[in-house]
């Protein structure tokens, strides 16, 4: 606003230097400036929501020759009509050149500023959610570390390798050896975002092959994967709270035999997973689906891939069925 | 001889227990036990002087089994739990043992549970337990005993609780369970954000409540969903105010 008053008396100043008459020369000045202003205002707008490809440099610039020559040829067309002095027109016709490269550099400073301050709101935001997608992953693994390391999964575990000790010591040995392998996995997991599906499931596998140690009798697993999800990307660590969450629920929600299934497929540019447990729909219908677990899985595949859309969560038939859509990028 | 049973539900964890009872003669095993069901069915039939007791099992846990034994035997907590978890109960039963623990830990608990016999201080023992500790689940469910099946309520179900002899009621919408606790236990347990004591005997579910009406001279009855009227004493007025933030 008030550089468009500055610029406007700017310019009833110079006009006046050529046409001795104030209110001529006023009359340019705010007509030009209007159309100025409006110009700019357009730019600005557009570039708002259209960022240009750098490319296409070229095409603004035309654009921007073409705002220029019209707010020109409007002075042009415009104040003939609001004055009648004769030698005012004549001034008019003469200075067209000059006043559309005046409006040239103008309009195109505003849109290079245009340029610069969007793109750089643009990328604020960009960095402001991967940064919070990277400390997502982060806590997450605090939150793997943490539920690995809490009593019911290790303590549990070095009481059934004690256990085993006594009668079995090779299988103790073997399970010595899955359980580190299992928690070295989890503190490695902090460099890469995406890791394919094949090592996100032996992954998991060193878990549930602990997990069946511990429960044997009760806990069945099934994992099948189409040929091609086996190369799908995902991100690391985003099954394992699922299936812990399916153990749990599974062994403590019931006390028969319990099946834990993962299935992963490809639906076109998604790999789709599919996490299946039984559960007691009397018992935990309250609690469930809203512990951390499935919620940061939630976040963390919106920070990721900017949608809300990417997992369901289904319960009937006294099975709980969980779906994560990872779309291909 | 001392007759025990060992409750896990893991069978490697109950081996374990077995191992190192080898060494105690005077002990027998009756059974091993792989839930709290199990586990409550087993206790009433044996009478078992000791158990072995887990803490997280499917279904029920190990402190809602015993809450629904009539005569609690003497307890030995086998558990994962950390210490700061294990400190409720730490006063109470004869001992705890932190899995993994080893074999001088475990002769220490049971030596500890022979030097105490008679076995009906242990029973006082787990009783008193049982009033003091809060169990990790309390707050999300409520079990009871109805006939020989054991019922679970999840306290959302829950409407009302009302004091009734030396038991108390609680009120859902399949009918009312008894619990052989105290209002006291309770108002300890249940989350004091939805539920309220309103009145020496009662404490009502504050999502049930619909209107508050006045009632004689300084006391309100409170009109809950089911049609139920619960009277609200002076001072449970003063709270049910506060918690409702009015």
């Amino acid at each position: 606003m008030l550089c468009g008053l500055i610029w406007a008396g700017a310019q009833s100043y110079i006009v006046h230097n050529s046409v001795p008459n104030w209110y001529i020369a006023s009359t340019d000045a705010v007509v030009n400036s209007l159309l100025l202003a409006a110009a700019c205002w357009l730019i600005n707008n557009n570039l708002r929501y259209y960022q240009p490809a750098s490319g296409s440099y070229l095409n603004i610039l035309i654009w921007h020759g073409a705002l220029a020559a019209i707010c020109a040829l409007g002075c042009r067309w415009i104040l003939p009509l609001l004055t009648s002095d004769s030698a005012y027109n004549k001034f008019l016709i003469n200075s067209i050149f000059i006043r559309a490269f005046i409006d040239f550099l103008a309009i195109g400073w505003v849109g290079m500023i245009s340029i610069i301050y969007y793109s750089l709101l643009d990328q604020k935001e960009n960095e402001k959610r991967k940064a919070e997608a990277e400390k997502l992953a982060r806590d997450a693994e605090l939150y793997n570390l943490r539920q690995q390391l809490q009593p019911h999964f290790l303590f549990n575990s070095l009481n059934s390798i004690n256990a085993l000790i006594g009668f079995k010591p090779d299988e103790a040995r073997r399970m010595i050896h899955q359980l580190s392998d299992f928690l070295r996995g989890t503190l490695k997991k902090d460099d890469q975002l995406l890791v394919p599906l094949t090592d996100e499931l032996n992954h998991l596998n060193l878990y549930l092959d602990i997990e069946k140690v511990r429960f044997g009798h009760r806990l069945q697993t099934e994992i099948s994967s189409d040929e091609r999800a086996k190369a799908a990307l995902l991100p690391s660590m985003l099954l394992q709270p699922i299936v812990e969450n399916a153990i749990k629920f599974g062994l403590y929600d019931t006390t028969g035999d319990v099946t834990v299934s993962i299935r992963a497929e490809m639906d076109g540019s998604f790999l789709n997973l599919i996490i299946q447990n039984p559960y007691d729909p009397q018992t935990s219908r309250p609690k469930h689906g809203t512990g951390f677990g499935l919620r940061g899985v939630q976040r963390r595949l919106y920070l990721l891939f900017a949608r809300n859309d990417l997992m369901e969560t289904y319960a009937n038939d006294n099975i709980f069925t969980t779906i994560i859509k990872v779309p291909q990028l | 001889m001392k007759r025990a049973l060992i409750i896990d539900d893991e069978p490697l964890a109950r081996m374990v227990v077995m191992e190192y009872l080898q060494d105690f003669s005077q002990i027998e095993v009756l059974q091993e036990c792989n839930d709290g069901f199990e586990g409550l069915k087993a206790i009433q039939q044996y009478q078992p002087d000791l158990v072995f007791l887990d803490v997280q099992m499917p279904k029920i846990n190990g402190f809602e089994m015993l809450e629904l034994v009539d005569n609690p035997p003497a307890v030995i907590f086998t558990t994962a739990f950390d210490e700061y978890a294990i400190k409720a109960f730490e006063a109470h039963a004869v001992d705890y043992l932190l899995k993994p623990f080893n074999k001088d830990r475990f002769h220490k608990a049971v030596e500890k549970y022979l030097a105490q016999a008679p076995t009906p201080a242990g029973s006082k023992k787990t009783e008193e337990l049982l009033e003091t500790s809060n169990s990790p689940a309390q707050h999300e469910r409520i079990v009871v005993k109805t006939g020989t099946k054991v019922k679970i309520i999840p306290v959302q179900d829950v409407q009302y609780l009302a004091a009734d002899d030396d038991y108390v009621s609680v009120y859902t919408p399949e009918g009312s369970f008894l619990k052989n606790k105290t209002m006291n236990f309770f108002e300890r347990t249940l989350d004091p954000r939805y539920f309220v004591r309103v009145h020496r005997s009662y404490m009502v579910a504050i999502q049930q409540i619909t209107r508050i009406d006045p009632y004689e001279k300084d006391a309100h009855l409170a009109i809950l969903k089911c049609g139920a009227k619960i009277p609200v004493s002076k001072t449970g007025y003063v709270k049910l105010k506060q918690v409702l933030g009015i």
